[in-house]
């Protein structure tokens, strides 16, 4: 049990933080569009995540929380190395967040303001995630080959949250909105194909690591399912996409439920190239891990609550399932 | 002195954020039980006006959680960023402590906050009700968790050290900690007045400026009963929390009270200038033997003085003036806020003179809230844990050059931020009331709950 414990808090993090991506990463997608759309469409597609992204945002919580309590020599370390790229998405955030609340309250004459500030938050906060990921992805190392990676990760996941924040518009919004959506996601469609295959062949290769991992026999054949099924989700994406069938109710959701999807297969051929790392290549999650007595009483907590989160998440979103509609204070 | 600075950076740093934080904190945690107050009295007497308090109220309420939100999550990566030891210290207690806080409440707020706000119409009256009372619950939760930890920091109990880090012996002893039961209650206390003088404030603004509405009677009412009955129960408390605070953080006290040497039949020192290399307080205006009375209860009673401790105790001045200010306020409210409610209740209105009072104590409970905690927290130091990890223990090796950029950086956002929350919180109390479209017949269903319910 003991030896199991960090693995499983492991999981929990890695889990949190993959249903942060999505979750907010629809947000702040969405956020990155508004330069792109009129001020009624501004309204449309703000309200479509208006009741959501404080618990989406929470997530994120959830996930540092479990880094910072069950292994805090880690966080430490990690939060050290990554300090300025961490307080740009702070800061990012506090715009992007803030900028919800205050561009309805304040005097009309400041909304176009407050709408800047929440792209501007939106944008600063997904490439600062990015650029983040990928120093980790490389082990924190210092090194103009690993900024460079770093900067091409911030550029993908920024394209990514764009695609997924496209996918959930074509889901939420109707007519000129909606449609507008479908042509974003089909234009960014490839560029993020593109992300992915350059970040596959990049990886290994900055990563003697990760190299080691992957291209041998027969853990290789083993492997291919996962960029198989992520070659065929990014076709059957781009067929959906070409098709008007994808702007009816009936179809509506699928691209956003394949844009996850690609979020979902790349954490896991991430998981598999780092475990059992908590800091790639320094240190291992038993290394890290706070003591088990601990580990046992958060997870008591974690067993109890976040079925109940789910379930209360769940309900939420069904409340304001459908079309987005402007939102009104009861 | 590299070191000295980056610790003093980051002590600077974390300070600010967590000073930004606690403004939003303390008006929602109790504005949430306020609105659900508001909307049940809506639901029970059908008056209009009461559906007004709840929609403005509800805006408000919404703008204070978004900044205390992007303030709060921050302030989680901080504890890293700033304080990497402590958590490698004390990861056994605070970590499940944060972790719970994150859990039970976070969750419960962020996700029913949606529903609170626009659930209306979507959602039956009674589920939107108990919506409202999850977010009020949740908060009320998160603020229990994060006053444990406090807490415990301040006055650690049910723990042992083993090599350096901490185990625990007992939740029950870590969690209601001696000072726990005190500092709850004054925070919790706190935040009410906050709110109260936040409300009285706005109306009072709204009837000087003539622009008020049906509601700003009602809520100018509301809040001028409550902190009437609720400040004079907040001086007992803070009373009782200093004496608890006499008992575990003597060197607290000390510093608070300005007493150099230990000494019987202490002065209360009203004011004055205290001189911590002089070991003396200039121009001190004092009351014989009062501190001595107030503390221990006894005329002769002796109080430890900042000798006793070396050099680890709090630094004076901070301390001193801090607490002096919170008291300040605490008086000007209990003055306020009985002679509000006797306006209100014999002569059914303030005069306008009286407006302009409440208008200058707008954001008084800020203030006496901010001030309250620096003397608690400054009051800790030199330690984090208080008596066994000093705070220069468990600081980053961060560059300070980073410090201080993104130091300036969170400032200037935080003053941009609180320079356009009461601009706006301006607009919205000046803006005429919309009526939406008849709330009266698009209302669903208004099931009649037991007031009991309600206050569970």
């Amino acid at each position: 049990m003991d030896h199991a414990l960090p693995m499983i808090f492991m999981a929990l993090m890695g889990f949190s933080m993959l249903v942060y991506v999505v979750l907010d990463g629809y947000d702040l997608g969405v956020g990155m569009w508004l330069q792109l759309s009129s001020d009624d469409e501004k309204d449309i597609m703000i309200s479509s995540i208006g009741p959501f992204w404080d618990a989406n945002e929470t997530w994120l919580v959830l996930g540092v929380g479990i880094l910072l309590i069950a292994f805090p020599v880690a966080h430490g370390i990690v939060l050290t190395a990554l300090y300025l790229p961490v307080a740009m998405m702070l800061i990012g955030l506090i715009m992007r967040g803030v900028a919800f609340d205050f561009r309805v309250k304040a005097k009309d004459s400041h909304k176009p303001l407050w709408n800047r500030t929440f792209f501007t938050g939106s944008l600063i906060a997904s490439l600062a995630q990015g650029w983040m990921l990928g120093k980790y992805i490389m082990g924190l190392r210092t090194g103009w080959q690993f900024d460079a990676f770093a900067g091409l990760i911030a550029l993908c996941l920024a394209s990514a949250y764009m695609l997924i924040g496209a996918c959930w518009l074509i889901m939420k919004t109707e007519g000129d909105l909606q449609r507008k959506a479908e042509r974003w996601a089909r234009r960014l469609l490839p560029i993020v194909a593109f992300g992915i295959l350059l970040i596959s062949v990049a990886t290994p290769l900055v990563s003697e690591t990760i190299f080691n991992r992957w291209f041998q026999l027969p853990q290789l054949i083993l492997l291919l399912p996962i960029p198989l099924t992520t070659a065929i989700v990014l076709v059957a994406l781009w067929i959906l996409l070409k098709t008007n069938s994808v702007l009816s109710d009936r179809w509506c959701w699928v691209p956003f439920v394949l844009a996850s999807l690609l979020f979902i297969l790349s954490s896991f051929g991430l998981a598999y190239s780092l475990f059992p790392y908590v800091i790639p290549d320094q240190m291992t999650v038993w290394e890290a891990a706070s003591s088990p007595e601990a580990l046992k009483v958060i997870l008591i907590g974690v067993v109890i609550t976040v079925p109940a989160i789910a379930g209360y998440s769940i309900f939420a979103y069904r409340v304001f399932g459908g079309k987005a509609r402007k939102l009104v204070y009861g | 002195m590299d070191s000295l600075n980056g610790l003093l950076l980051a002590r600077i740093q974390f300070a600010s954020n967590i000073t930004f934080h606690i403004l939003f904190p303390a008006i929602n945690i109790a504005l949430a039980w306020c609105l659900l107050f508001f909307r049940w009295r809506w639901l029970s007497t059908k008056q209009l006006p009461w559906l007004h308090a709840y929609r403005f109220w509800t805006k408000v309420f919404a703008l204070s959680f978004a900044l205390g939100v992007v303030s709060g999550v921050t302030m989680s990566f901080q504890f890293g960023t700033n304080w990497p030891g402590f958590m490698e210290r004390t990861g056994n207690i605070s970590g499940p402590l944060l972790g719970y806080e994150v859990l039970t409440a976070f969750f419960l707020e962020a996700a029913f906050l949606g529903i609170m706000l626009f659930g209306h119409g979507r959602v039956s009256e009674r589920t939107h009700l108990i919506a409202t009372f999850l977010v009020a619950f949740g908060t009320t939760l998160s603020a229990f968790w994060i006053l444990a930890l406090n807490s415990w920091m301040q006055t650690p109990a049910g723990f042992e050290v083993i090599a350096g880090k901490f185990h625990v012996l007992s939740w029950v002893d870590v969690i209601f900690n001696p000072s726990f039961p005190y500092r709850l209650s004054h925070m919790l206390l706190a935040s009410t007045l906050t709110v109260c003088f936040l409300m009285a404030g706005i109306s009072g603004w709204q009837l000087v400026r003539n622009k008020h509405n049906e509601s700003t009677a009602k809520v100018l009412r509301f809040a001028l009963t409550v902190s009437a009955i609720v400040i004079p129960i907040q001086i007992f408390v803070g009373d009782l929390h200093g004496l608890n605070t006499l008992k575990h953080q003597p060197a607290k006290i000390a510093a608070v009270e300005a007493i150099w040497n230990t000494e019987k039949s202490a002065p209360l020192v009203i004011f004055g200038i205290p001189d911590e290399q002089q070991k003396k307080t200039h121009y001190a205006v004092e009351i014989p033997k009062v501190a001595s009375i107030i503390l221990t209860h006894k005329v002769d009673g002796e109080i430890k003085g900042l000798n006793e401790f070396g050099d680890a105790h709090p630094p004076v001045m901070p301390v001193f003036l801090a607490f002096r200010v919170m008291v300040a306020i605490a008086t000007a409210m209990l003055a306020v806020s009985w002679l509000g409610a006797w306006f209100i209740w014999r002569r059914r209105s303030t005069p306008p003179w009286f407006n302009w009072a409440l208008v200058a104590m707008t954001f008084s409970g800020w203030i006496a809230t901010v001030a309250g905690w620096y003397v608690t927290e400054i009051g800790r130091q030199p330690y984090i844990v208080y008596g066994l990890v000093l705070t220069k223990q468990v600081a980053s090796n961060t560059p300070p050059a980073y410090i201080a950029l993104t130091l300036a950086a969170y400032l200037s956002l935080y003053v941009v931020l609180i320079v356009s929350y009461v601009a706006v919180l301006r607009h919205m109390a000046e803006k005429p009331l919309n009526d939406s479209p008849n709330p009266l017949s698009t209302r669903e269903e208004v099931p009649n709950f037991p007031a009991s319910e309600m206050r569970t």
